[in-house]
């Protein structure tokens, strides 16, 4: 960070974010589809880990507040009216209210057993969600969720004459951008090197007087929100919300993406979002048999690489700095 | 709510509800064995009994509709489902113990996936169904409730081979190595025992176990896609309720979970996975290690 570095340090996060809004000048609808499910993935998997990588707690069912976000944001938006951005607020708020209620008692619990009753409870949302027909339409979903109006882009020139899904990818973008900033302060505040402590030494951490239990409840809450912001976009962007949201598969799968993009950095979760999600769309199109794929892509994460991938880009570049004779 | 008073819906639903109960022992007592012992929430053992559900039925095409044929196709189902998992234990699993056990969990879950879809590419997508064998595909009355042999049947094989298991544990030398490997494994293994292939064993038995449940249901399930992770839900659902690593634990949940299902029907028509669910919170909340287990630091 100090030294002859900084000279030339590049303020990347901005530049990616330049980067990302370009996508929709290359003018293909799939283009511009991919990179939304990217950015709202990446959003969700970096959400987990503020559990995962930064206070070292392992939930099994993250995407219950994926899935109550997505929910609440689309029931306030066509049930009730309410415009998109209180609504998508509103998405946050369930997710964080069902998280610290659920959290209360997760918390209470170690390792394993705290896995185990997040999972609970998210199966217990999902079983929810699958059978109240009246609100959340049950199995069949609910669907046609309506597009926000997003006449303030209009003023913008060339965005303003873009088509739908293109407008919806820039609210996607500004709206992540956003959530992952205000994820990234936490994480660097004060409130977040305690998180690192408990991760790091839990009892050590008790000992000089920190509430464990806490911290850990208030992260957990935290979490639960942004995936809720997290569900309220990919319930807009997915013109609908399935029960599927809050199924376990989901939980695995952001869990997988998180732990393929490397949980001892706050890029790896977004990394392993863009990997995932990109290479599915590759492989789906020659074969059938994805899972499989992913399954020997989990095998190989597990025994080659279990720093994840921006875990052994960044080994790399410290080996290869420590070759040339700079510093580590 | 008239049904609350019929006696022979009762008893017609106590019926269904212990036959779930022991078929859920079968496939759960494995997975409870394996965490007793090893210390891995094993999600595979779903498709380790799937697999043994699929070599049943293509068994059962080439052996005949006989009893012996059914019989022959249970004996092979259960011996290739505990290869196939000594394999899995000799080649990968074994590389796992000393890692985390969220790294163990999607090791785990990483064969589910390769499994599923091996199953799909080798048996194809289409249900398939195993005929009862002739010796066990009558029925009799019991009350006035049909009650068919093979439910019976199962009824009865769940508290053999618990008795069995426990036999095992308890009255044989090899049992009381087992549970020293659960207490201390480093102990064990300064002692002279050679702890690495008393796990392969272990992992070979639940498998031998997996497999024989997955070919146990073939009759009476349609052999499908999914049915891996259907039954591994529920299975986890029975171990945690009654206490990971506890075989009477185990039984207790399997029952516990059975008569949920076929008695939550009538109070709750739309809620028994719900209830199932919320039946496993609660024992995590109240006694993280479930009603019979033990606490595991």
């Amino acid at each position: 960070m100090k030294g002859p570095n900084r000279a030339k340090r590049i303020p990347w996060t901005l530049v990616l974010f330049l980067a990302a809004a370009l996508i929709p000048t290359l003018g293909s609808r799939y283009y511009t589809f991919l990179a939304t499910d990217v950015v709202i993935f990446a959003m969700f998997a970096t959400s987990l880990n503020l559990l995962l990588g930064v206070t070292g707690l392992v939930p099994f069912g993250h995407a219950a507040y994926f899935g109550i976000g997505a929910y609440v944001c689309a029931i306030f938006m066509k049930d009730l009216g309410v415009p998109f951005l209180p609504a998508w607020l509103f998405g946050g708020v369930g997710g964080a209210l069902f998280a610290l209620i659920f959290g209360f008692f997760c918390v209470r619990l170690t390792s394993i057993y705290f896995s185990m009753l997040t999972m609970a409870f998210a199966q217990i949302v999902w079983a929810i969600c699958f059978k109240w027909n009246d609100v959340t339409g049950g199995e069949q979903g609910y669907p046609n969720v309506p597009m926000p109006s997003m006449a303030w882009l209009e003023w913008i020139p060339w965005v303003g004459d873009l088509r739908i899904d293109h407008k919806f990818f820039y609210l996607t973008l500004i709206l992540a951008a956003l959530s992952i900033a205000a994820m990234r302060r936490i994480v660097n505040s004060p409130f977040g090197r305690i998180l690192t402590t408990i991760r790091d030494n839990a009892e050590r951490a008790q000992f000089i007087g920190t509430n464990v239990r806490l911290y850990q409840l208030i992260v957990f809450s935290l979490a639960g929100g942004f995936a809720g912001l997290a569900g309220g976009l990919f319930g807009i962007f997915n013109r609908g919300v399935f029960p599927d949201f809050c199924y376990w598969p989901k939980s695995a799968e952001v869990l997988i993406m998180t732990i393929l993009g490397g949980i001892h950095h706050f890029w790896g979760p977004s990394v392993g979002a863009a990997i995932l999600i990109l290479l599915n769309q590759y492989i789906v199109s020659y074969t059938e048999y994805w899972p499989f794929v992913l399954g020997l892509i989990l095998l190989l994460l597990l025994f080659g690489l279990p720093g994840g991938v921006v875990g052994a880009i960044d080994g790399l570049i410290r080996r290869s700095r420590t070759l040339v004779g700079g510093r580590g | 709510m008239s049904e609350l008073l019929d006696p022979f819906f009762l008893l017609g639903q106590l019926r269904s509800g212990l036959t779930t109960a022991m078929f859920l022992f079968l496939i759960a007592s494995g997975l409870s064995l394996i965490f007793g012992v090893l210390k891995i929430i094993n999600f595979a053992h779903g498709s380790l009994y799937m697999i043994g559900a699929y070599i049943a039925w293509n068994m059962t095409l080439i052996l005949g509709r006989t009893s012996i044929g059914f019989l022959g196709a249970v004996v092979i189902a259960s011996l290739g489902v505990a290869v196939l998992g000594g394999l899995v234990e000799r080649l990968l699993l074994r590389y796992m113990y000393k890692r985390e056990e969220l790294y163990q969990l999607l090791f785990t879950y990483a064969l589910v996936l390769i499994f599923s879809d091996a199953c799909k590419y080798i048996w194809g997508t289409q249900p398939h169904s195993v005929s009862r064998p002739p010796i066990l595909a009558g029925s009799f009355d019991f009350y006035g409730v049909r009650f068919p042999h093979y439910d019976l049947f199962i009824i009865l094989l769940g508290p053999a081979i618990a008795f069995g298991f426990w036999v095992l544990l308890n009255r044989t030398s090899h049992g009381r190595i087992i549970r020293a490997a659960a207490l201390d494994r480093e102990m064990l293994g300064a002692l002279g025992t050679n702890v690495s292939s008393l796990y392969t064993g272990m992992f070979v038995l639940a498998a031998f176990f997996a497999g024989l449940s997955g070919a146990l249901v073939s009759p009476i399930k349609s052999v499908v896609p999914g049915m891996d992770v259907e039954i591994i839900i529920e299975a986890f659902i029975v171990v945690v309720i009654g206490g990971l690593g506890s075989l009477w634990g185990t039984l207790l949940g399997s029952l516990i979970y059975g008569l949920t299902l076929a008695f939550g029907i009538l109070i709750f028509p739309r809620f028994s996975i719900f209830a199932a669910f919320v039946i496993m919170a609660v024992v995590l909340i109240v006694r993280p290690w479930g009603l019979m287990g033990r606490p595991v630091k």
